[in-house]
């Protein structure tokens, strides 16, 4: 097993032992879920028409909990700069935590996206849209997230400067993610509105590795 | 094979502040050389500034190989075997999965590194290659064997200590970088580490420690 | 570039910024007297009556959004490329500028909007890309502050403002893809009258200068406090 693997494995094992992982940020999501029925009524009509939009916002949402503290706990307690001195490049550090952030939060929240779309009366044809643009779009949150999560390292109250400089970045991958479902709605064809999500995602897992390394970089520097 | 470290006039600033100037020092392969200063005179930073985290304000590090001068700060970094102030041990693995860990991260078959560890013959530092068996037995060195499938949580301050003294074995890095290595640690302990010192120093690696105490290894020391 | 570093000192930027101030401060209140006056004098739109008035002053603010934008873009590529020293301060100043430039934006837009919708806010392409605008720049310029190391916070600063430069076109194409997926309104003002374009490019002048004192201003003010500070640091040790 190489050293990228081995500090997936690792951070997929933390996570999991961590008050539970995937869990916490699933609840969430379903609780969301529950609550906006519960706010703009029970019409399914128009349950089935915000569904889209409502669960991208909440998978979003839901995701950022256990963003901040993606290099945090390393930086405090010192694993950070053992793991800087690993034949693993920054970039590579990044990309491991990126794909461990995404496996343990956006691929479960992926797959629980069809039982919450029930809950807002989705068809199988937009619920089969709603569950791939999550598959597509939910590593670009992880990634974009990774920069911002990267940037406040060093901050004790991280947690709530991360959402504030990460979701403005985010609109893009809501607006193409629920788009796809609208049009699909719509009986359109959603082809297109994924497409723009696969570009915005592979952008974002591609670039954001580098601008996490340089920030990662810039707090080993203080 | 490292042969030397060489600083030639570095200086540190933070922030508006100067904390060294024209700081210069050689370490050859088999040497210790210890740090000495008041707090805040810029030991750690020197330390962090070896291991590339720190840019120099000015002057330049040069590491010697028999075959190639290294002066890249992240190259540099690959040579080096890490201890500071905190441990860098997760509470929720055990001491063996963290230790596991250490072996595995710094030892990628994809990219073996440039300068090895000098060659220890039956030592722990080949523990990694193999693993499972050979990682009890560097446990077994610095005294935490018995407690290898407790998890991180559980462990004394000294007893981290001991467990991040195993990663620097298990890293088969030549240059050591110690903060404050005797911290925490009681007297076997610190006998301990004493030893991991020698026997590293005398099978050609280098160690660069930020202490208060004497190291004891007959070295250099160096004032800031 | 040559030329840049050597009035990246901040004892030659004081001095330089210290001359040419009074001009771009006093060209700004003549440019801005000027326009308004034209902006009083011309005629009101056929279609839109009184109200075309506001696209005076709505829309060089929202291109000096852009413009601050952009000048914090440059100086954060300076600064983490060049290690440009003064760049830094000047990204930093020119953040309030930005979002000051975009809440007028947001403002007059929605005051267009009101008779000409009968909405404030109807989700216009570009005003809801200028309302992410706004929050980009408030997240940019809480991420200066939260972080106390000062070297710190410029560079991470600079790392943000960066990712927002990539990141703001393809916000904005995404905010017109969703706008023409939901029929949404766009300020249209068509061909601008002839009347109408010395108004317009004297109001743009003005803000510019505008911008541009101002800006002169917040960074040195950010010196003479530095300095200040100094002072007072050695004074205690």
């Amino acid at each position: 097993m190489n050293s990228f693997a081995t500090l997936l494995m690792r951070d997929l094992r933390l996570a999991a032992r961590s008050g539970g992982g995937a869990a916490l940020a699933l609840s969430f999501f379903a609780l969301v879920a529950t609550l906006v029925p519960l706010g703009v009524g029970a019409d399914l009509k128009l349950l089935a028409r915000v569904a889209g939009g409502v669960l991208w916002v909440a998978a979003v949402l839901s995701a950022l909990l256990s963003l901040d503290r993606l290099f945090q706990g390393d930086y405090e307690d010192g694993s950070l700069e053992v793991i800087a001195l690993s034949p693993l490049a920054l970039e590579a550090v990044a990309l491991a935590k990126i794909l461990a952030h995404w496996l343990s939060t956006g691929l479960p929240l992926t797959l629980l996206s069809p039982l919450l779309a029930l809950l807002f009366n989705l068809d199988v044809a937009p619920s089969l849209t709603l569950f791939l643009s999550l598959l597509i779009g939910t590593p670009a949150v992880s990634a974009v997230g990774a920069i911002g999560a990267s940037l406040t390292l060093s901050l004790k109250r991280g947690g709530l400067i991360l959402p504030l400089i990460i979701l403005p970045l985010l609109a893009p991958v809501v607006i193409f993610g629920a788009g796809a479902v609208a049009l699909v709605l719509d009986g359109m064809d959603g082809i297109g509105a994924l497409a723009l999500l696969a570009a915005f995602s592979f952008g974002a897992v591609l670039l954001s590795p580098f601008a996490a390394a340089a920030s990662v970089r810039l707090n080993l520097g203080g | 094979m490292i042969l030397s470290l060489t600083a030639e006039r570095l200086a540190c600033t933070r922030g508006d502040r100067k904390l060294f100037d024209g700081l210069s020092f050689r370490v050859s392969a088999g040497q210790a050389l210890a740090v000495e200063g008041a707090n805040g005179a810029g030991k750690t930073s020197l330390l962090r500034m070896i291991a590339g985290f720190l840019v120099p304000a000015a002057g330049r590090l040069v590491l010697k190989s028999a075959q190639t001068e290294i002066t890249d700060a992240e190259e540099r970094g690959k040579s080096i075997g890490w201890l500071g102030h905190h441990d860098g041990l997760k509470p929720q693995l055990t001491v063996r999965e963290q230790l596991d860990f250490f072996a595995r991260l710094y030892r990628d078959p994809l990219r073996p590194s440039l300068a090895q560890a000098p060659a220890t013959g039956t030592s722990p530092a080949s523990a990694s290659r193999a693993g499972g068996a050979d990682l009890i037995s560097v446990l077994e060195r610095v005294g935490l064997a018995r407690q290898a499938e407790l998890p991180c949580r559980y462990l004394s301050a000294g007893q981290r200590r001991r467990l991040a003294l195993a990663r620097l074995l298990v890293s088969e890095r030549p240059l050591w970088l110690l903060d404050e290595p005797f911290a925490a640690l009681d007297v076997a302990g610190q006998a301990l580490i004493a030893q991991l010192m020698v026997r590293h120093c005398g099978h050609g690696g280098i160690i660069i420690a930020a202490t208060h105490d004497p190291l004891g290894l007959g070295n250099e020391s160096l004032k800031l | 570039m040559q030329f840049l570093f050597r009035y990246a000192n901040p004892h030659n930027f004081m001095r330089l910024s210290g001359a040419v101030l009074p001009f771009t401060a006093i060209g700004a209140a003549l440019a801005l007297t000027a326009g308004l006056y034209f902006v009083f004098s011309v005629p009101p739109d056929y279609q839109q009556g009184t109200t075309v008035k506001i696209l005076f002053i709505h829309v060089p603010a929202a291109i000096m959004a852009m413009v601050a934008y952009s000048s914090i873009a440059v100086c954060s590529l300076l600064s983490l490329v060049w290690r440009h020293p003064l760049s830094d301060t000047a990204a930093r100043a020119a953040a309030p500028l930005g979002a000051m430039f975009t809440a007028m934006g947001l403002i007059t837009g929605a005051l267009w909007g009101k008779p000409m919708w009968g909405a404030y806010w109807v989700w216009d392409a570009r005003l809801t890309s200028f309302l992410l605008l706004l929050f980009i720049y408030l997240g940019y310029m809480a991420l200066w502050n939260a972080i106390e190391d000062e070297i710190k916070a410029a560079r991470a600063a600079a790392i943000l403002a960066l990712v927002g430069a990539v990141n703001i076109p393809i916000i904005k194409f995404s905010v017109e893809w969703w706008n023409t997926l939901h029929q949404g309104e766009t300020i249209t003002t068509g061909k601008l009258a002839a009347v109408y374009v010395p108004a317009l490019l004297t109001m743009m002048l003005a803000y510019f200068l505008l911008f541009l004192s101002l800006w002169t201003i917040g960074i040195r003010t950010a010196i003479v406090e530095r300095r200040a500070r100094n002072l007072m640091k050695g004074a205690s040790q």
